[in-house]
């Protein structure tokens, strides 16, 4: 079940673009930082292939500059 | 159960976010999240926030761990640590992770047969007390030492250091800040004769310029960075990155200069020739507190066995220095440091600049270093010469690498030749010694024995049968680890290791003993900026681990010496500290007492007065300055500084025909030293997974190599394979290869040469020759 933070550096100009794009997708949250091209994502799925797989699709946003991984918590089921 | 997972959950997710936070304030110093910022800070709940320093890092950030159920669940960084202002960096957040790893050492482990037997701790400190009782019956008292650390903490260095020098009469203790601080130490004693940086973090609030030497302060001092890079984003402020090897502090900077590995010496000599030509010298400052030396030259590398070096200072003035530093003007330097002529004179129009206020950092890159005494020496020259020293936003500052080299190796004074106050040569330290400790004058040695190379030197020579270490993995630290990991194997000499996790040092060890972690324990540390902080035992460690203080103390006890360690189990932490303050009473160097340090985020010495002093050596500041003038250089008899003549001499090893490459060393952003830590952290080890050999793409081009490619990196000592690493962390200079040397299954250490600062005795791992080859 793991939680990822990544930072996220959308093209220039495209930040409300990317913003938008991300918060349409389930299992992801978004935090744009209010004075800078930046935005913060983090994913909440329940598998690693599910996690690979929502990284996938971030990837592919054309808004996207960078995505950079900041943390990652992996929570064991039943505890 | 169900709602607990989801509030463990959403916990965990806010904590994500928070170091996502923090990450982004590193790069982007004044973010704004609005009020996301406030929201996701965990509150309310069970969690009881305990204050504390970080384990890690020599800024000494402070931090607040979580603790809900007896479980350290969370850290965050200290609102009211004047230090880091409640930011952490991506290894702060994480360092409570390593604690629960499955292979922590719990319970002592005993080598019979050849096999690790659990044993009871009790038992097993009764027999490091016997067989070093035994060793010392059969072999002298100089047979057994011990090796501890810059991140002991304050009582475990003042116990060990009473232990030895009190209690059994030995200097045989020495510790890994040897590795990294030592040449700043002699540094700040041939030019202060004080030790330790008289200006404080405040500092960066007030500079025009810092310009850091041989320093990636981005990756290795990251809180700190991130506040210079607030100030040149608030205020314009100037960063200039003089280095050896382009790395995110140099893309960050504002500007980047390039020097020839060992140059820097004949650079820093060349700003001073600048300063003088051009009429910037601070006269008045000079002549009322400034005093000239020359020492030796020629002295050597320390690569034999039992090197022996003392300097001889000579009395030179003013003129003597000029003329000196006519081998060294800009023209001439250029030449061999690849610097320009323009570059040069820029870094001294910096320095001689009288309105702007200028702070130069550095950490490894000058301290580990054949002539780090002297390139300490050097940097100290330009700042007495213009008078920009001890004051707000001017100084030279000499960061540290671990938690407490200054709280407890350079200060408490776990090195062979030192003691909590001054030095073993000195009859009135040791009486002082011995009037707190309890102990007969005479049972303290006058002489030095051994620094760490050559302590290791003389486990391989048989000279020392009983080595205990603590706190410290010097088979993956130390320089040229191919002679001395055969050298501990060796049955002459019986094996003592204190640590939180196995390393290739514990694989080794006749005993393995199991220590409590930081937060397990209470204790203090001293940072950089002379800063003490305090902290109390936060959670219980599993099984029977135990403080490394308590440890040392009960191996005492066995060995008759209890009398001199009268401490309570429960509070010996406390008491170890209230003992050791009265070796610094007064102004130079009083310490905060313990009610201040539990109520606040550390204090700086000297506390004066109940005030900490920021600024050491200036009137306005220092109540110890007495001259009746505006500085006082009082570590020095005449309370004058002294500007030092030190030429540019060449490195131990210089890249030839057969090995054509430097080799430099050093760390990364996600680990801490040899990564026993670090790497079982889950998010750093993933972050960073293994050790690499980072190229220029014109060398990699030159030789084929592709980035992940196995190479084989070889000295005249040893090899070690990594991969390739080209465009990615780090840009070496041509002809130069970096590798860090967190990576126990790399161990690049196995390469590196063990030549040393003569009169530091700090090894250099910056510099030696290499070639490289695709396996």
């Amino acid at each position: 079940m793991p939680i990822i933070s990544y930072l996220a550096h959308p093209h220039d100009g495209k930040k409300v673009e990317l913003l938008e794009a991300l918060s349409t997708m389930d299992q992801c949250d978004v935090i744009p930082a209010e004075n800078k091209n930046l935005l913060i994502v983090v994913t909440d799925t329940e598998t690693d292939e599910e996690q690979d797989n929502l990284k996938e699709r971030i990837e592919a946003v054309e808004s996207l500059k960078l995505l950079a991984l900041v943390s990652g918590f992996n929570t064991p089921k039943n505890k | 159960m169900y709602t607990s997972l989801n509030n463990r959950r959403g916990f965990i997710k806010k904590m994500a976010v928070l170091s996502a936070m923090t990450a982004a304030a590193t790069m982007f110093p004044g973010i704004i999240f609005a009020d996301e910022q406030e929201r996701n800070l965990p509150k309310g709940g069970d969690l009881d926030w305990k204050k504390g320093p970080c384990r890690f890092c020599g800024v000494g950030c402070g931090i607040l761990v979580g603790v809900e159920n007896g479980k350290a669940v969370a850290v965050k960084g200290d609102p009211n640590s004047s230090v880091n202002k409640g930011l952490l960096c991506v290894k702060g957040y994480h360092q409570t992770m390593c604690i629960q790893s499955s292979d922590r050492l719990t319970h002592a482990l005993v080598k019979k047969n050849g096999t690790y037997v659990k044993t009871p701790i009790s038992e097993a400190l009764d027999l490091v007390a016997s067989k070093m009782k035994e060793t010392i019956e059969k072999h002298g008292k100089d047979s057994v030492a011990m090796y501890t650390s810059g991140q002991s903490t304050i009582p475990e260095g003042y116990v060990a250091s009473k232990f030895m020098k009190g209690a059994i009469g030995t200097n045989n203790l020495d510790c890994n800040a040897r590795l990294c601080m030592a040449s700043a130490v002699t540094g700040f004693l041939t030019t202060f004769g004080a030790d330790e940086p008289m200006g404080c973090y405040e500092d960066i609030d007030h500079a025009d310029y810092f310009i850091t030497w041989g320093n990636n302060m981005a990756e290795m001092h990251p809180i700190l960075f991130s506040r210079m890079l607030e100030q040149k984003n608030n205020r314009g402020a100037k960063i200039i990155d003089f280095a050896t090897r382009t790395t995110r502090s140099s893309m960050a900077s504002n500007k980047s200069i390039l020097f020839e590995p060992q140059t820097d010496l004949a650079v820093a000599n060349a700003i001073c020739y600048e300063i003088i030509n051009n009429g910037w010298v601070n006269k008045k400052f000079v002549d009322d507190h400034i005093s000239f030396n020359k020492g030796l030259t020629n002295i050597g590398y320390g690569l034999e066995d039992k090197f022996n070096f003392k300097d001889k200072p000579t009395k030179i003035d003013f003129e003597q220095y000029k003329t000196f530093l006519e081998d060294y003007t800009p023209e001439k330097v250029a030449k061999y440091s690849k610097v320009s002529v323009k570059d040069i004179k820029y870094l001294a129009a910096i320095y001689g600049n009288p309105n702007k206020k200028v702070v130069s950092y550095w950490c490894m890159g000058m301290n580990q270093h054949t002539r780090g005494t002297w390139i300490n020496n050097l940097v100290y020259n330009i700042h007495l010469l213009t008078g920009k020293i001890s004051q707000p936003g001017n100084g030279p500052f000499s960061l540290t690498g671990q938690p407490s080299a200054c709280g407890t190796a350079r200060e408490v004074g776990t090195f062979t030749h030192k003691l909590p106050h001054g030095v073993v040569m000195n009859q009135k330290d040791r009486e002082m010694a011995a009037k707190i400790w309890k102990v007969p004058v005479e049972r303290i040695p006058s002489k030095p024995t051994y620094h760490a190379t050559e302590m290791f030197r003389a486990v391989d020579r048989g000279d020392i049968k009983f080595i205990w270490t603590q706190v410290t993995n010097p088979l993956v630290s130390l320089p040229k680890t191919g002679r001395y990991r055969p050298a501990m194997e060796k049955d002459s000499c019986f094996v003592v290791v204190s640590d939180v996790f196995p390393t290739p040092t514990s694989d080794v060890a006749d005993v393995i003993l199991p220590a409590s972690w930081h937060i397990e324990k209470s204790g203090m540390y001293g940072n950089s900026e002379r800063r003490t902080q305090q902290w109390d035992k936060m959670v219980e460690g599993p099984g029977e681990t135990t403080p490394d203080a308590w440890m040392t103390i009960e191996v005492a006890k066995r060995m008759g010496y209890g009398d001199l360690f009268p401490y309570s189990e429960e509070n010996h932490a406390e008491e170890i500290y209230n003992e050791y303050t009265q070796f610094h009473e007064g102004k130079k160097h009083g310490m905060a007492p313990l009610e201040v340090l539990k109520k606040q985020s550390g204090a700086i010495w000297p506390y004066v007065d109940g005030k900490s002093t920021q600024w050491r050596f200036n009137a306005k500041y220092d109540p110890a300055c007495s001259n009746g003038k505006d500085f006082h250089f009082y570590g020095k008899p005449d309370g004058k500084a002294v500007i030092w003549q030190r030429p540019y001499e060449p490195a131990a090893e210089s890249p030839d025909k057969e090995y054509p490459f430097w080799l430099n060393t050093g760390r990364v952003i996600e680990h801490w030293h040899t990564g026993s830590m670090t790497r079982r952290i889950p998010v750093l080890h993933k972050a960073m997974p293994n050790a690499y050999v980072e190229f220029h793409p014109d060398d990699a081009k030159a030789l084929g190599i592709r980035n992940g490619e196995d190479i084989k990196v070889t000295s005249r000592r040893g090899e070690c394979i990594l991969p390739a690493s080209v465009n990615e962390r780090g840009l070496p200079t041509k002809g130069q290869v970096f590798v860090p040397f967190f990576d126990e299954n790399m161990l690049i250490n196995d390469v590196t040469l063990d030549a040393f600062c003569p009169i530091s005795k700090e090894p250099d791992y910056k510099k030696c020759a290499v070639k490289v080859e695709k396996v």
